[in-house]
């Protein structure tokens, strides 16, 4: 065995991730199923340099992070349901003032409490759109072990390039479950660190579009430039401004280092969908689920594929557009939840597919079964 | 289909069958194999039944869960109650000699887990590494060799021999 | 403004949107002249607010300077000094930001012994929302939410930092500048986390709402009220109510959570 193959908990693996990226700084708030982020984060970070604080609440949490990324380090912090609406207020804050940041959210059992230790997808649209106002946000979902390894890492590389705050959405079966990984030697792993002005910049303007391409070039305090911060509308200056122009300016130049950027920040995969008549859309630990399904009923002969979606916002509609060029006439969006990520998919089918829902939302994770139970159904319909 | 072997450990919080299931995950990948470990948390963990599953395979394993179990262990009424259901027709039912045997169409494996472990072993808690020799014996989805050396990383340092002596006896169980 | 005293000042950003008459100018400059007295380098400190009319003194401040969100400042705060202690750490906070949604923010820094420096601009009133009680109205005093009078009881929030674990508490007022400089200098020498309670005047709610009609005699008020920390021993607590306590109440060298966070970075790395 190779010294990098290993079992190895989803946790664990976000945490290794999220060191292999730079993150130097955790601030958290236990809450299950995130535990053991904090935990070994509290263990390993001090080993690296790095610090970990336990925070008197998530909303602090959010408000340490922010204030360590802007003093020049990685921060992360992680959480679930109840934490992760606690810290939605200050994740705007960073929207707006682009500070880069990793939030991971285990998704479990909601609302309220809910069920503490056990999975959901309930939390796809809060992600979106849980703090107030437009702003930019980008959303993604593991399915595998390895796979949180590795979008952590990115988690890292897409807030510190578009210095966005980015979501790690996983859900409790991904976050506890230990599978064998093969972890990537350090050397080959891609790290991408945020922009630094310039050192001849004379007169450093915190929020100007110095190359126009939207990302402005980040000083941390400290570096020897002072600048103001605020998460009021600011001007390139970043200091408040109510100018109409300044304000729509902005809101316009947040979304479109985003929407402009898709191909890069955008990953999905598709199995056997060329040829298949139902394509099930599903992401997380739910295609796990859906993959075998897909297997089964392969072999029974149906044509039937599956679309997960590695990035959740902003939304894939290139997959799903590009399912128009296929034999695809069914989407069956399998989620658990009462039916969230649907209306999307819904939306950006615009009528071309018809469009079903396989939801659960009792604690446990949707079976092989019921998917095949799902296709069955919708192939009887159709 | 592929070739997919479900292994539910089952008994009571503080039997160590977690690490049980962590261990026998760990040997399995010693032996090139992939392997999934899950278990229960919170307060089903705590008292009451507590399970580990663990889902060894050649190929990649996709849906993570158990969902008929091809072996069952059970050290205690309660678990074997609680999930002789899940057993697969035919599946292989391990358990401790002191539950009685259920009506069901199981292969059945009646041993004294337990006992051994206490009285020939001297220590009640390694009775999750005295399941593990009998399970393995009994089924070898594992190698021998790589048993003994997943046991040997994980166990607390100093109690190694106690750890290999309830490994072998479990082994001695079956014949 | 002293001509020495204006590189401290971002002069591009004023006038400032305070009222005429409030006290908040008054606290952001007596910052200004404790940190020239102190001849701190002005790229090493960060001075970082919540949300209020206090909280925009930032804004005017050059410095590197953070303005968060409401009640927050001591959680970034804290982010940021954990990140590069080097920096010193100023929170200006307001009443409200500070004792009502920030609450729970301050005693946990307080506990942790953390070393920011926090001033509170205490004027007794949410003037930034147009004069709803705070934590610091005083029992009988009217806002525009205790049109019947304030029924709540106000904290004492020296007694607060001091009993969650700020290593230094001190009390100034608008009124007695010179005293509240010296007051905020000790404060940014001390190492640990320490607390200036400032007895501030907002004349246009406050005022207004308690018949006090001029920022003259709202000052007047304060130094009417102000006693100190050595008077204030020898009264009984009926003579101390609607006194202002003002002095140093505490100190103490204890520590500091970034330098013992720093032990437990050699020690995971095998130092000893
Ligand atoms: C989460 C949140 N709740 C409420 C508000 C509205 N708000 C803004 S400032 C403020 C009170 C400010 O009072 P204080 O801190 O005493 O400062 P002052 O304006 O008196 O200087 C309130 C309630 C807000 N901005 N954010
Ligand atoms: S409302 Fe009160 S606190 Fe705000 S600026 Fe005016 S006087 Fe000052």
């Amino acid at each position: 065995m190779g010294k990098r193959v290993m079992l190895m908990q989803g946790n664990e693996a976000c945490v290794e991730g999220a060191i292999a990226a730079g993150m130097r700084f955790y601030a958290g708030y236990p809450i299950t199923p995130s535990t053991e982020i904090a935990e070994l984060s509290a263990e390993k970070l001090p080993k690296v340099g790095g610090k970990f604080i336990q925070m008197e609440d998530e909303i602090a949490s959010m408000g340490a992070v922010i204030g360590a990324s802007l003093a020049g380090l990685k921060a992360m912090t992680a959480t679930s349901g109840p934490g992760f609406s606690l810290k939605q207020e200050n994740i705007g804050f960073a929207c707006l003032t682009e500070v880069p940041c990793v939030i991971v959210n285990v998704q479990r059992g909601g609302p309220s409490t809910g069920l503490p230790t056990l999975p959901a997808q309930g939390d796809v649209m809060q992600a979106r759109w849980g703090t107030h106002g437009d702003h930019p946000i980008i959303v993604i979902s593991p399915s595998s072990v390895r796979e949180v390894f590795d979008m952590t890492i990115k988690a890292f590389n897409l807030s510190e390039k578009y210095r966005v705050p980015c979501i790690l959405l996983m859900d409790e079966v991904v976050a506890h479950m230990r599978e064998k990984v093969e972890l990537p030697e350090e050397l080959n792993i891609e790290i991408i660190n945020r922009k630094k002005p310039k050192a001849s910049l004379p007169d450093y303007k915190p929020y100007k579009d110095y190359d126009g391409d939207g990302i402005p070039p980040m000083a941390a305090f400290g570096d020897g430039t002072p600048f103001h911060v605020t998460g009021l509308i600011h001007d390139e200056t970043g200091f408040p401004s109510t100018d109409p122009k300044v304000t729509e300016n902005l809101l316009n130049r947040l979304m479109n280092k985003i929407y402009n950027n898709l191909d890069d920040i955008i990953e999905y995969e598709t199995v056997d969908t060329a040829d298949a008549n139902t394509v099930i859309v599903t992401f997380g630990s739910t295609a796990r689920s859906v993959l075998r399904a897909v297997k089964l009923l392969r072999q029974e002969g149906f044509k039937v594929g599956m679309l997960r979606l590695k990035t959740i916002w902003p939304f894939p509609h290139k997959a799903i557009n590009e399912l128009t060029q296929t034999a695809t006439k069914n989407l069956i969006v399998a989620e658990m939840n009462y039916g969230q990520l649907i209306e999307t998919v819904k939306a950006s089918a615009d009528g071309v597919f018809k469009v079903y829902g396989l939801n659960k939302y009792n604690g446990e994770l949707i079976t092989p079964q019921e998917v095949i139970d799902k296709v069955r159904e919708v192939a009887v319909n159709a | 289909m592929d070739e997919r072997i479900e292994i539910r450990l089952s008994g009571s919080g503080g039997q160590g069958l977690i690490l049980a299931g962590i261990i026998l995950a760990e040997a399995a990948i010693l032996d090139g194999k992939n392997a999934v470990q899950t278990q229960s948390y919170g307060p089903e963990a705590r008292g009451g039944a507590s399970r580990s599953e663990v889902i060894i395979s050649n190929e990649s394993i996709d849906y993570p869960k158990v969902s008929k179990s091809d072996i069952l262990l059970a050290l205690t009424e309660e678990a074997m109650l609680k999930y002789k259901n899940g057993l697969k027709e035919n599946g292989l039912l391990i358990l401790d000699s002191s539950i009685e045997k259920p009506d069901g169409p199981y292969k059945i494996l009646s041993v004294p887990i337990l006992k051994t472990a206490q009285e020939k072993v001297g220590k009640s808690i390694v009775a999750n590494i005295v399941a593990l020799g009998t399970l393995i014996s009994a089924t070898k989805i594992v190698s021998k060799e790589a048993i003994e050396k997943a046991v040997l990383d994980r166990v607390p340092k100093g109690t190694e021999e106690l750890n290999k002596k309830a490994l072998y006896e479990g082994y001695k169980l079956v014949s | 403004m002293r001509k020495e005293l204006e590189r401290y000042f971002r002069k591009d950003k004023l006038p400032h949107i305070w009222c005429p008459g409030c006290g908040h100018g008054i606290i952001t400059g007596a910052v200004i002249r404790a940190i020239d007295n102190l001849k701190l380098d002005q790229n090493k400190i960060c001075i970082v607010s919540g949300i209020g009319c206090s909280s925009r003194a930032p804004g005017y401040m050059n410095f590197n300077t953070l303005h968060t969100t409401h009640g927050r400042a001591l959680a970034f705060a804290t982010g940021i000094k954990m990140a590069n202690p080097e920096l010193k750490v100023i929170v200006l906070t307001g009443d409200g930001d500070c004792a009502a949604i920030g609450g729970n923010h301050l005693i946990h820094a307080a506990r942790r012994n953390i070393d920011i420096t926090t001033i509170v601009f205490n004027n007794s009133i949410y003037g930034m929302t147009s004069g709803q009680y705070s934590p610091m109205t005083p029992k009988g005093a009217f806002a525009t939410t205790a049109p019947y009078g304030n029924i709540d009881r106000n904290f004492d929030l020296c007694k607060l930092a001091q009993s969650a674990g700020a290593t230094y508490v001190a009390r100034g007022t608008v009124y007695h500048v010179p005293q509240l400089i010296k007051l905020i200098e000790k404060a940014l020498k001390h190492k640990g986390f320490s607390f200036v309670d400032v007895a501030d005047i907002c004349p246009t709610y406050f005022g207004r709402k308690n018949k006090v009609p001029t920022p003259v005699a709202m000052m007047e008020k304060i130094r009417d009220m102000s006693i100190t920390v050595k008077t204030a021993e020898k009264l009984s607590a009926e003579e101390l109510s609607g006194k202002i306590v003002i002095g140093e109440f505490y100190e103490e060298n204890a520590l500091e959570f970034t330098e013992e966070y720093a032990k437990i970075i050699k020690t995971a790395q095998g130092g000893k």
